[in-house]
């Protein structure tokens, strides 16, 4: 690959852009945010973070946008995301690997099933169907 | 306890960020056999006795955590460094900032692997604020350097996967250069 420079990088968001003007304009309203203090790194939360934009690069979603945080307080169920979207309850999931974060995509973003298995914070117990 | 440098240099920017730093820089330069990192930063920065104690893993400020008595960072850092032959120093004045400075020999059979250079540098223009931060890589004699504001002029944001997808394939593209692994 040759060296990027900034003018190129430009120009491919350009061409990218004209990519998302012919599908739909619809407002950036999913929202991930991907713990990456101390705990979430150990645990793996670059590979989820790689994860997520394969898959939303793959399943061509527009409207997403990625952020981290740092530690959320369940350093014992990283890498956590949490989901914030319309229609879905904002969710945090634990424990998501690589894996999961497709899965996430698919599921939860695309077709608005929660992942039960990972769900680990909000909705509350009985919206969660096994 | 992380697994690779470009783990802990993630991690270490994090901490900038919660310092609320507006500016933060990060040198990382490689002359074989030695990596030398800094990180530093203009937020609210520690006064010695909080510098002291951020070396213990059983001490945080308890400000995001109320139940939590461990603040592992930095430790995991010193243990790391301590066991592949490296070296450690931080730095800190209360509203100044702080800089950090630790070196790997990478030839020491304890050093960690460097691991994802590219997705590591893209994740520190991924937390949340209004920061800039300057990134300064140099490996044997080679270098490149770009800020948080350029990529995102270039991209038109940073928080789309397109545009994180590119600013991971213009790092990627700039370590092949470095290693000659480009054009």
């Amino acid at each position: 690959m040759p060296k990027l420079t900034l003018d190129d990088l430009r120009k491919l968001r350009e061409e990218k852009k004209h990519e998302i003007e012919k599908r739909e304009t619809e407002g950036k309203d999913i929202e991930i945010v991907i713990g990456m203090g101390t705990c979430g790194i150990a645990a793996g939360a670059k590979d989820s973070l790689e994860a997520f934009l394969k898959e939303i690069d793959k399943q061509k979603l527009k409207n997403v946008i990625v952020r981290q945080t740092g530690c959320m307080g369940y350093c014992s169920n990283e890498p956590t995301v949490e989901i914030k979207m319309a229609d879905m309850p904002a969710t945090i999931y634990g424990n998501v690997n690589a894996d999961v974060a497709s899965k996430i995509v698919t599921d939860h973003i695309m077709n608005k099933k929660l992942v039960s298995d990972h769900v680990f914070d909000k909705p509350s117990v009985d919206i969660i169907k096994k | 306890m992380q697994y690779s440098v470009s783990d802990f240099l993630t991690d270490i920017v994090q901490n900038s960020i919660e310092a609320e730093a507006s500016v933060i820089t990060v040198d990382y330069i490689e002359e074989f056999p030695m990596l030398n990192i800094m990180v530093g930063d203009n937020g609210k920065g520690m006064d010695e006795e909080t510098l002291a104690k951020a070396k213990d893993p059983f001490f945080t400020d308890g400000e995001k955590h109320k139940n939590r008595k461990v603040g592992l960072g930095i430790p995991f850092l010193i243990q790391a460094v301590e066991a592949a032959g490296g070296e450690f120093d931080i730095k800190s004045d209360v509203e100044m900032g702080t800089a950090i400075e630790f070196s790997f020999n990478l030839e020491n059979v304890d050093c960690p692997t460097e691991g994802d250079i590219a997705s590591a540098f893209r994740s520190l223009l991924l937390f949340n604020g209004d920061y800039e931060i300057l990134i300064n890589r140099i490996k044997n004699g080679k270098s490149y350097r770009v800020t948080k504001s350029e990529l995102k002029e270039a991209l038109g944001d940073l928080e789309s996967a397109d545009s994180l997808n590119l600013a991971k394939a213009y790092f990627e593209s700039h370590e092949n250069e470095l290693s000659g692994k480009g054009e």
